[in-house]
């Protein structure tokens, strides 16, 4: 017998209430992250990192631009649901759920200025 | 049961810590040191962008003996998560499950992320330095 109400089971979304979407944007994500993060250390290797001029000009390319903006916000998602579990698993109540918008805020900061960051030097700020 | 006083999660100081339970909570540790490595990421992007001298800081920073046993961590915190997150993803397709599978998944990336680890350090001192 379950004891789980009827409308509960029709809506599929389990104990969490929010089904598989955490799960599956948490492995989507990862995957992004990684390929985007293997490109980055292999850009980084080739680019003198002393050289402010060097490290903008390599920015500003087209499809560096474009790959680092994916790049700062896939991580800064993956990060953000990787945090929320944590806060998830290790507080309760108004922790819990102060952590869990604190840290949202923190990263869609983060990612805003990273990305404005990288649209200065691809406009050739 | 009071619902705020429900047990937390996971209780580490009950269990003898094995290659399976301390990769486990390695991975949870190593992905809270690479969210606080997105401020370095991001605090660089904006220097690049700032200028001369806020790079030049920044530089300077990461370039201190403090700095680069910071970023030599970070480093070797991303290897192990990324190397990590690739068994996760291999369990997540239902394979790898079994025990001495499992063990020996584990000393893979553990080997595997201290040798890119410095190997990616080996190429970027060879390099001139960061």
């Amino acid at each position: 017998m379950s004891l789980r109400s009827p409308l509960s089971r029709v809506l599929g979304l389990g104990a969490a209430s929010d089904g598989p979407a955490h799960w599956w944007a948490q492995r989507v994500s990862a995957v992004g992250t990684a390929l985007l993060a293997v490109w980055f250390a292999g850009g980084v290797i080739g680019t003198d990192l002393g050289d402010r001029a060097a490290v903008a000009g390599w920015v500003a390319k087209p499809l560096n631009s474009v790959l680092l903006i994916l790049l700062v916000a896939t991580m800064s998602y993956h990060s953000n649901l990787g945090v929320r579990v944590v806060i998830e698993d290790y507080s309760r109540g108004w922790a819990k759920v102060t952590g869990i918008v604190a840290a949202q805020f923190i990263h869609v900061v983060l990612a805003g200025v990273g990305i404005i960051a990288i649209l200065r030097m691809a406009m050739g700020g | 049961m009071a619902a705020d006083n429900r047990p937390l999660s996971p209780h580490l100081q009950i269990y003898r810590p094995q290659i399976t339970s301390v990769l486990s909570i390695l991975h949870r540790i190593t992905g809270v040191i690479l969210s606080l490595g997105i401020v370095i990421l991001v605090g660089w992007l904006a220097a690049a962008a700032a200028g001369d001298p806020a790079y030049e800081m920044t530089i300077g920073l990461l370039n201190s003996l403090p700095g680069r046993l910071l970023l030599f961590g970070w480093t070797l915190a991303f290897f192990y998560h990324f190397l990590n997150g690739i068994r996760h993803l291999e369990w997540d397709t239902g394979r790898g499950f079994g025990i001495p599978q499992v063990v020996r998944s584990g000393w893979t990336v553990v080997i595997l992320a201290a040798f890119l680890t410095l190997l990616l350090w080996g190429r970027l001192l060879m390099g001139g330095g960061a």
